[in-house]
């Protein structure tokens, strides 16, 4: 269950931005609004935290900085691993009394690179050992940062300019890595998936994470105009679509347990609001290549994995 | 703290600590499209704050009005996007 926490819109709002304006993230970057919400939604004292990539390079270029609150950056593969670091840090302090604080919370920022990819010994460890935190993984689809390579979260069909769309290959090959059920296969207390579009959503998923003893995993969509070839205007609609296409449905598992979160639920009851993958891919030129003839089989077969993953997630969820 | 003033190696924080908050950083000036606000249509539903990912617009509760900050704002019309009731319009920078 996500949690109790109620608030209205205006509350939010009157909320200090702690993900402060002049960074130098693009025009239109969800991955800054994912963000912005994450750091409306913490309960006191907070320690971030992020891996290398555009959310921890356009936050902190030298010498100014985004973050109103305590953030460490390391390395690429470290989000959790310092992560891992503070949590322990803070005990051992908290302990010999020298912190004044009855609580201090710890949130890592991943990109999906960070995450899919080269953070995830870190973070499988940092789950095992059991420290308590929040992994955010804001997931835009590719390394972006240095110049859109696709990553283990780049879902299949893409363009990236590590996988190509040519006359022969029609961008990445493979599927999309389902990193937030092998988090829950970790056997941690929260995983949950979230969308910035489905905002109130997102908002106690992260204060759900924060509240639970020990680790918790919230994998956000995040959507990239430069790398996707979007309309920046059309960020935080992408990411709406995302959820009403199934691509990427919104839930939970508290200790393993799954369920649908409501925007989800939607879809499950009402089928016929389910919409084509074909709305979601036009949207985003990094699938372009995909509406010509011969590539059109791979729309077929994106459909065909959305629908396979999204039955096996209604039978988790106990829906049939 | 003056962050144009380039410091030597002596006096840089520990671990290349970023000390200058980014709000002395000005984006506006990215923009090619400036979003026009309409307090009349506003419902003052707070979505467009939520969602800008530059904090460029904020509610001002004592007066109930939204406040568009163009020092920040880099014009990417997602706020014009997802407003409900078309309450703001992108106008071309430097056109009335
Ligand atoms: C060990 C190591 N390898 C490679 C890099 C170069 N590098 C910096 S950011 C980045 C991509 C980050 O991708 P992702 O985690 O998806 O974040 P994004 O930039 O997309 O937000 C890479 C490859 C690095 N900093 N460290
Ligand atoms: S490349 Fe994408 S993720 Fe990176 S700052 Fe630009 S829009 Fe954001
Ligand atoms: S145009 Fe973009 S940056 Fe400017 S206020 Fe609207 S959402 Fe924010
Ligand atoms: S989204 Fe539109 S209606 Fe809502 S507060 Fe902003 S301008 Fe007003
Ligand atoms: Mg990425």
């Amino acid at each position: 269950m996500s949690s109790e926490w109620k608030f209205t819109a205006k509350e939010i709002a009157e909320r200090t931005d702690l993900f402060m304006s002049g960074h130098r993230a693009c025009a239109g970057c969800a991955p800054a609004t994912v963000h912005r919400l994450v750091l409306k939604a913490i309960r006191g004292p907070t320690i971030a935290t992020n891996s290398t990539g555009c959310m921890e390079v356009t936050s902190t270029i030298y010498p100014f900085t985004a973050w109103k609150i305590p953030w460490i950056h390391t390395a690429f593969e470290t989000a959790a691993a310092n992560a891992s670091g503070i949590e322990t840090a803070l005990k051992v302090l908290k302990r010999k009394d020298r912190i004044e604080h009855e609580h201090v919370d710890v949130i890592a920022f991943g990109g999906d690179g960070g995450t899919f990819d080269i953070g995830i010994q870190a973070l499988s460890g940092a789950v095992e050992r059991g420290h308590d935190f929040l992994y955010v993984l804001y997931d835009n689809e590719a390394y972006m940062n240095t110049g859109i390579q696709r990553s283990g979260g780049t879902p299949l069909g893409a363009w990236t300019t590590t996988s190509p769309a040519g006359r022969r290959i029609p961008g990445k090959p493979q599927l999309k890595k389902p990193i937030a059920d092998i988090m829950v296969a970790h056997e941690m207390p929260y995983v949950a998936t979230a969308s910035p579009a489905f905002w109130t959503d997102l908002l106690r998923k992260v204060r759900r994470g924060l509240e639970v003893d020990g680790p918790a995993f919230l994998h956000v969509i995040a959507p990239c105009p430069r790398g996707w070839r979007s309309d920046p205007s059309k960020s935080i609609a992408i990411s709406r679509l995302a959820v009403e296409t199934c691509t990427f449905p919104l839930w939970e598992a508290t200790d393993g347990e799954y369920s649908l979160s409501a925007p989800s639920k939607v879809m499950a009851l009402r089928p016929e609001r389910k919409k084509t993958v074909t709305e979601y891919l036009k949207m985003q030129g990094r699938f372009r290549h995909l509406f010509k003839p011969e590539f059109e089989h791979v729309i077929g077969r994106i459909q065909e994995t959305v629908n396979k993953r999204w039955h096996k997630l209604l039978g988790k969820c106990n829906i049939s | 703290m003056n962050p144009k003033k380039k410091k030597g190696w002596k006096e840089i924080p520990m671990a290349g600590v970023c000390w200058v908050p980014s709000t002395s950083y000005l984006t506006g000036d990215w923009k090619t499209y400036r979003p026009v606000w309409d307090s009349e249509k506003c419902t003052r539903c707070v979505l467009c704050h939520l969602f800008c990912p530059d904090g460029a617009i904020t509610w001002k509760a004592q007066t109930n009005e939204m406040i568009f900050n163009y020092d920040y704002c880099k014009g990417c019309g997602i706020c014009e996007a997802e407003c409900p009731v078309d309450a703001i319009s992108m106008k071309l920078e430097g056109e009335p």
